[in-house]
């Protein structure tokens, strides 16, 4: 078993420290769950990439810290930024009032909408009570996608829960399911790009309530480090400003 | 040649780390298991019912759940361990409990309450003549279990603790569930991104078998070793 | 049943947690896990008396392929074996086509061929040790009596064979229904799929799973002592007299 002494912060040094002016911000972890593409994934070679990992590195970089990537899986990710297993998520986390009370959220940082997804061949309407009972609607567990469906949908359709994100695109693949509910980004680049003509979008591009799809994505940090989460929003808003967001945003989303 | 698709190096690595946790998890689970069994032989009625009480939870609940709970549990309960030694003796340490020692705790606890049952058993078919002679040598207690309780009592341990090895190897595929990337996850993922999961699957399933049959031969020649001293018809 | 809902209503007012919705996934849960343990149970058993009684056989190319898929099904993890039926499946040729795929589609079915395939390995080695025990004296009893080989079987090896073998099919019974927990990782809303599902919308890792544990704990308990009910009642003629 690892001990890590952590010299300079403990629970209540923490809380003491946060309230003084010049506190520095140090190396830091940041959790991440893979593969979500194009927002984190893996090469063959297992080199991480995506919009979250280049932006945070972007942002690290301008804050003037190292920051290194810890992967964790999605449904032990908000207990693992609480147990000090990293410092920090930034994982396509939408900020929304239920994650609110366990983690402080940055600025957003993007706004992507959800979306529902369906093999070509599969007749469905514009997705409601009537069209989608008795389907299989596939989502990734534990996220607001999760929450929706299982809360609007749940009594009429089937919903399968899946770890990763692409355990969900396989099982569509092989005509397990009639149906997913995405982060359009996400499915966009998994689904319509990279299997030509074998999806579609059903209906349009989802973002009310707020209750569930929240204000975008934000990074997610601990409640009591509000001066990293000052640091990011700072570093967020020069990088916006100088145009180097730009161009990561292009890289991954074109346009 | 089967294609692999430039996962071998990683497959390999994942069959690394499934041996390694088995190995440190049977180390763990033989000494859980000598502990539990003198509890559960002892005079005191405390530990009797300790010992009891450790074999029958581990044994009634599923290793799937108990690994979750500890891996998912285990970090928060232990940092409320840590934050309250902090407040209370300003000992400041930071315990990280990952995949592999969650891995490894929760495999070696619950083979513990196997092995504890396999070497009670042993323990108990070792001749009390033969530990009361060695009393009567003046031997100190530590030198009667080192010299005549733990060698013949390994003897009648061998093929139960055998038999636990076998399936706590098997036991290990499970951290794939909880995001440790031993050879079951490897394959796993490796089948969803090429779309062939025989190839990979039957892989790891004749790894499994290689280890298992390699471990046999094992176990047998320590037998041997064990048996020294009593008659083939044994 | 009105009364009572409302009555828990009110008890889990309080609770973030174990909301009256939470509990029904608990309850479907439990029901999917015990139907999915029930049904892979009853047919490996069917499946592995012929299956035993083969692995004894002097003709080898009956004997080998039973020793060789017990042993394989026996050495590797089930986990494996679920992977490659549940994503195997898919990738037979054309399958989705036939109407073999209305079945395979959803995850219990595949899920279940991997339990029942699982189970019948372990129970075949566990009846054919309760076979090879059979006492010499009764084997030869009935062929003095002129018992034909089918007969023998049906009277004299299986029956007494059934009772030698029930206390480590009990042992069986109690690791399939805990081998189950593993079916949640293919979407199977079973009652570690319920576990899985609550802890990760609520963040409540001792919550979510030490309620299942719990059940789980119950439901070994129950198996425990059905078990022993049975060998006090089926094998109650082995006991020492004096006892």
């Amino acid at each position: 078993m690892k001990f890590h002494k952590i010299l300079s912060l403990g629970v209540l040094g923490a809380a003491m420290i946060a309230g003084s002016a010049n506190a520095e911000v140090r190396d830091i972890r940041i959790g991440v769950d893979v593969p979500y593409e194009p927002m984190e994934y893996r090469t063959p070679d297992g080199e991480l990439t995506g919009f979250d990992i280049e932006l945070g590195n972007a942002l690290c970089t301008e804050i003037g810290i190292q920051c290194e990537w810890v992967v964790q899986g999605w449904d032990g990710i908000i207990p693992g930024l609480q147990a000090r297993k990293y410092d920090a998520i930034m994982s396509s986390m939408t900020i929304n009032e239920q994650r609110r009370e366990q983690v402080l959220f940055s600025d957003p940082y993007i706004t992507p909408p959800s979306a529902w997804f369906a093999p070509k061949d599969v007749e469905i309407g514009t997705p409601s009570d009537e069209t989608l009972e008795g389907m299989t609607i596939g989502v990734q567990r534990g996220t607001l996608q999760d929450n929706y469906v299982t809360d609007m949908y749940g009594d009429v359709a089937d919903v399968n829960r899946y770890a990763t994100a692409d355990d969900m695109v396989l099982d569509m693949d092989s005509g397990r399911l009639d149906a997913v509910f995405l982060d359009f980004p996400i499915g966009k680049s998994t689904l319509l790009d990279s299997e030509a003509g074998n999806y579609k979008v059903v209906g349009e591009k989802i973002t009310e309530p707020k209750e569930y799809f929240g204000e975008g994505f934000g990074i997610a940090f601990r409640q009591r480090d509000e001066d990293l989460a000052q640091a990011f929003n700072e570093a967020l808003a020069t990088l916006k400003e100088n145009g180097t967001y730009e161009e990561i945003y292009t890289e991954y989303f074109g346009e | 040649m089967i294609d692999l698709h430039g996962y071998g190096p990683r497959l390999l690595e994942g069959a690394l780390i499934t041996i390694e946790l088995g190995i440190l998890s049977l180390i763990l689970a033989v000494l859980l298991g000598l502990l539990t069994a003198s509890a559960k032989m002892s005079r005191s009625w405390l530990l009797h019912r300790l010992g009891t009480l450790y074999t029958t939870i581990i044994r009634g609940v599923p290793d799937l759940v108990l690994m979750m709970l500890l891996f998912f549990g285990g970090q928060i309960g232990i940092n409320q361990i840590t934050d309250w030694l902090y407040v209370q003796f300003d000992i400041d340490i930071f315990i990280n409990v990952n995949e592999f020692v969650a891995g490894v705790v929760t495999i070696g606890l619950i083979f513990g309450a196997y092995m504890g049952e396999t070497f009670r058993g042993a323990f108990m078919a070792v001749d009390s003549g033969q530990i009361e002679a060695g009393r009567a040598y003046g031997m100190s207690h530590w030198l009667v279990f080192r010299r005549i309780r733990f060698p013949q009592m390994m003897r009648h341990a061998l093929p139960g603790l055998s038999n636990n090895w076998m399936v706590l190897l098997k036991t290990t595929a499970l951290v794939s569930v909880i995001g440790l990337s031993d050879m079951v996850r490897v394959a796993a993922e490796a089948s969803k991104a090429t779309r062939e999961p025989f190839t990979f699957m039957i892989i790891v399933a004749a790894i499994y078998l290689l280890i298992a049959s390699v471990s046999e031969w094992g176990f047998a020649r320590l037998q041997k070793r064990y048996d020294v001293g009593y008659g083939e018809a044994d | 049943m009105e009364a009572l809902m409302n009555w828990l209503e009110a008890q889990l007012a309080d609770n973030s947690i174990f909301t009256l919705q939470t509990l029904s996934y608990y309850g479907q849960g439990l029901s999917t896990t015990v139907q999915l343990v029930f049904l892979s149970l009853i047919i490996g058993l069917v499946l592995a008396v012929p299956l035993a009684i083969g692995r004894g056989s002097k003709h080898a190319w009956l004997r080998l392929p039973i020793f060789f898929y017990c042993y394989v099904f026996r050495g590797t993890p089930l986990l494996v074996q679920l992977y490659l039926i549940y994503y195997g499946v898919v990738f037979v040729e054309g399958i989705q086509e036939t109407w073999l795929w209305v079945i395979l589609e959803k995850p219990f079915v595949p899920a279940l061929i991997a339990f029942t395939l699982n189970t019948a390995a372990y129970t075949t080695e566990i009846f054919r040790g309760a076979i090879k025990a059979t006492p010499r004296g009764e084997i030869e009893a009935a062929r003095a009596y002129g018992m034909s080989w089918g007969l023998m079987m049906r009277r004299i090896v299986l029956p007494s064979a059934f009772r030698r073998a029930l206390p480590a099919y009990g042992n069986e019974v109690i690791f399939m229904l805990h081998a189950s927990a593993i079916a949640s990782v293919v979407t199977i809303m079973d009652l570690t799929g319920a576990a899985r599902f609550v802890y990760a919308r609520f963040y409540a890792p001792f919550d979510a799973f030490l309620f299942v544990a719990a059940i789980y704990l119950c439901l070994t308990f129950a198996i425990l002592y059905l078990f022993r009910y049975l060998e006090k009642r089926l094998l109650a003629h082995l006991k020492p007299a004096s006892g």
